[in-house]
């Protein structure tokens, strides 16, 4: 299985939260897939996606999914510090680790070699950490939401992409109705 | 009351209540006062454009956000703030303490001074220079202001604002 894999199954699960998007592919694939106002569509600055989310948790009560990668979490490695010293229990941070920098043309991130993301969040202090394989993501996802505790998901599949459109939408764009969305669900 | 207090006390009166920081010997005092304020969340970053994605979640999330930082880390917050604050249109006080200004005592310190401010206009972010305690008075219109715009704003505070080293 490969990202868009992953994503297609989790959108069932994901469709009615909050959801931040990662940068490039990812976005482009959830928004082809299922596009609506509660996904937050990064179109830039790769890293940020667990930030933006963590910044979202910690501010309202509706659950916050950060969708990521594996490349990015590298990218802003300095998140899992932060994350697991602010946990938000309405936060779950799903790393799709498909080893590769898939929105560049699939470069290997060290991720894919030495480095495993699971152990570093669990050593800089995130309490529920999770790594699965990609048929797993529906049951870890399902499971970390009813947990009501911050949990960081590894998820891992293999690298590969599908022919996606850009994003058309204007970023104030994506912001205003997801701000209206969370403002309806915090009413 | 000190401008660290001064400058906590305007963040609480405009409503500010997420507030992000980096550390620096001049800010240690601002950011002391946040962690001791209840109205405030306080929120550590490791890095700028951390700091700045954490902003944009939280005024996301319905908070009026700010971060307290450095102008030596302004370098690494350039893709954040054209592709994230500016692009999405979110508002974003940046207090910023003004290293290497007159009174600096480090000299690598004016490296970064002497390019802080170029920086900021080729971004075409709005810029207040803090030079004289007093210039704090001008810390709630300029906050107002930046959420009204919608746009990051910087605060420069030198050495001369803080009282020198
Ligand atoms: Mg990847």
């Amino acid at each position: 299985m490969i990202r868009s894999d992953v994503i297609k199954d989790l959108i069932p699960v994901i469709t009615d939260e909050l959801v931040v998007c990662n940068i490039g592919l990812p976005s482009q694939e959830l928004h082809m897939m299922d596009d609506q106002p509660t996904n937050f569509y990064m179109l830039g600055t790769m890293g940020l996606a667990s930030s933006i989310g963590l910044g979202l948790a910690l501010t309202q009560k509706s659950k916050v999914i950060a969708i990521d990668g594996d490349g990015s979490i590298l990218t802003n490695l300095g998140t899992l510090p932060t994350i697991a010293n602010n946990p938000a229990d309405n936060f779950v941070l799903f790393i799709v680790d498909n080893g590769s920098y898939g929105s560049t043309g699939d470069q290997p991130t060290y991720a894919g070699m030495k480095t495993s993301l699971a152990a570093v969040a669990s050593a800089c202090g995130c309490e529920n950490v999770v790594e699965c394989q990609a048929e797993d993501a529906v049951e870890t996802m399902k499971a970390a939401l009813a947990s009501d505790k911050m949990t960081i998901i590894v998820c891992k599949c293999e690298s590969g992409n599908i022919p996606v459109p850009v994003i058309e939408l204007d970023a104030p764009v994506i912001k205003h109705r997801f701000m209206e969305e969370v403002k309806k669900r915090n009413a | 009351m000190s401008v660290s207090d001064k400058i906590v006390e305007s963040l609480v009166k405009n409503k500010v209540e997420f507030v992000t920081t980096v550390p620096c010997k001049q800010l240690a005092g601002v950011i002391a006062g946040i962690e001791n304020t209840p109205e405030i969340m306080h929120i550590p970053s490791n890095k700028e454009d951390e700091g700045m994605g954490l902003c944009a979640g939280a005024y996301m999330g319905g908070k009026r956000p700010a971060i307290i930082m450095q102008n030596t880390a302004l370098g690494v917050t350039f893709n954040t703030l054209s592709s994230l604050t500016q692009f999405y249109n979110l508002p974003l006080p940046m207090i910023i303490s003004y290293r290497g200004e007159i009174g600096e005592r480090v000299a690598i310190q004016v490296e970064m001074a002497v390019h802080t401010k170029a920086l900021l206009q080729q971004l075409k972010i709005q810029t207040y220079h803090f030079h004289e305690p007093d210039d704090i008075r001008d810390l709630d219109s300029i906050l107002n202001h930046t959420f009204m715009s919608r746009k990051p704003t910087a605060i420069l505070t030198d050495s001369n604002f803080w009282g020198g080293y």
